[in-house]
């Protein structure tokens, strides 16, 4: 399942994700710098993505827990996301995201 | 020779001990434990105003599910544990201090200095310091860095400095909302800016600031800081931008962001080690950096295998425990013994 992914570069990155595993993961696995310094708890709002062309509103709405949780993020815009709460599977095959500055 | 200036003596103010420790994470808390069985004496510094770490810091209230034996527990449980067992050797905590410099003294000794002005002296350095130090956020608005201290502030350390200021607030989580309560009497005007209308601070405190907005004694907008306006550090307006991307300037000579903390690696990056990606190789015998005398445990560290799990890092500091004996007391010989057999081990534990 494929994720592309633009790093703060603006350079564009096309991932290989595992099913079962977070957009996150697929992204530390892949070298890009996301710090997700509390390692996918949604406790520190490092992992900040933007969901780009539609693909936000594709996805399930975020859980109350990852919306307080995008208070302590930066540049928060609508699309914004954590992406260590965005599971990989058949439905997201081409998600689009963005790192967010840091 | 009369170089006397390259090989430094310890402040006169210095406190001296076996073991300085720069994290009271888990792990710098369970070194504590293993050094204390062998009777070495231990300080420890930790940037945050408490035990925990990245445990009390980042998931207080989470579980933890990998410590063995125990088949769960929260951050804050196991902080709390873990301060229970190490109790009976009484180490001494410097909380809210950044290990600031390193410096190796004319009698082999090393000097930890903290931005507070503490000056540590062991043979003995443990490095468990997780992923660095945790600062402040920073948001990504160009030339920030010029205004803080001065007009940009990530605490609020004296409320009058910000007495009669037009202030503004960004954030919406307790501190953001704690301090546009309490500045709110003070400020001669106030703004709280947020991405959404809903906070994620305690309930009382958004009802008392929405009070405040109908009371028309401060003013919250649901926008973001887009730019910074002012000279030689001094704020005197910001641009803000709401969702829907309409632009406005106004006036503000005090901004404050709230967005929580992060971990940078910060001065350790200075001492002076060997590092390798923002981490410290060691050896597995004695997890012992190639600087002799200074150690690293837990996340910070990096050998063939590591995982950064808190489990490592207790079986690290066990190993370093050993090896920082031999460096304290050179000329004793290291007794192993079992907490469950030895009654000198029990004695120390104040369970004999």
């Amino acid at each position: 399942m494929k994720i592309i992914a633009r790093d703060r570069k603006g350079v564009e990155h096309v991932l290989e994700g595992n099913e079962g595993w977070t957009v996150m993961e697929a992204l530390r696995d892949a070298g890009l710098p996301i710090t997700a310094e509390c390692g996918g708890a949604c406790a520190c709002a490092t992992c900040h993505v933007y969901v780009e062309d539609g693909w936000y509103e594709k996805l399930k709405s975020p859980s109350p827990e990852e919306t307080d949780m995008l208070d302590m993020a930066l540049a928060v815009e609508p699309n914004s996301r954590l992406s260590c709460q965005i599971p990989i599977n058949a439905s997201t095959d081409g998600i689009k995201v963005t790192l967010a500055p840091e | 020779m009369n170089d006397m200036t390259a090989t430094p003596i310890a402040e006169a103010s210095s406190l001296e001990t076996d073991v300085i420790i720069i994290g009271a994470g888990p792990i710098g808390l369970f070194a504590v434990f293993e050094l204390g069985l062998l009777d070495l004496k231990c300080h420890l510094v930790d940037i945050l105003d408490r035990p925990g770490g990245q445990c009390t810091e980042l998931y207080p209230e989470k579980p933890i599910y990998d410590i063995p034996g125990i088949p769960v527990l929260t951050g804050q449980e196991l902080t709390d544990r873990l301060l229970t067992q190490i109790k009976p050797f009484h180490a001494q905590f410097h909380f809210g201090e950044m290990a600031a410099a390193l410096t190796k003294l004319a009698d082999g000794r090393w000097q930890l200095s903290t931005d507070a002005g503490t000056n540590l002296v062991a043979p003995v350095v443990v490095i468990a310091a997780g992923g660095g130090s945790f600062v402040p956020k920073r948001p990504p608005i160009a030339g920030i860095e010029a205004y803080e201290g001065k007009s940009v502030f990530y605490a609020v350390r004296k409320m009058e400095q910000l007495r009669g200021r037009d202030v503004l607030i960004a954030g919406g989580g307790d501190s953001a909302l704690d301090w546009t309560i309490n500045l709110a009497p003070i400020a001669k005007r106030l703004t709280l800016v947020h991405h959404r209308d809903g906070f994620r601070a305690a309930q009382h405190s958004v009802n008392r600031m929405r009070e405040l907005v109908n009371e028309g004694r401060i003013d919250f907008h649901v926008a973001s800081v887009k730019a910074l306006h002012g000279e030689d550090g001094q704020l005197e307006a910001v641009t803000l931008a709401s969702a829907d991307k309409k632009e406005w300037q106004q006036s503000a000579n005090a901004f404050l962001p709230f967005f929580g903390l992060t971990i940078k690696l910060g001065p350790i990056a200075n001492f002076g080690l060997n590092l390798h990606e923002n981490l410290i190789p060691v050896d597995t015998a004695k997890f012992e950096s190639t600087t002799p005398g200074i150690f690293a445990i837990g996340d910070i560290n990096s050998y063939a295998g590591k995982l950064k799990l808190i489990l490592s890092g207790f079986h690290e500091a066990a190993l370093m425990a050993q090896a920082a004996f031999h460096i304290c007391r050179p000329n004793e010989k290291l007794r192993f013994q079992y907490t469950t057999s030895s009654s000198s081990l029990q004695k120390k534990l104040g369970v004999a």
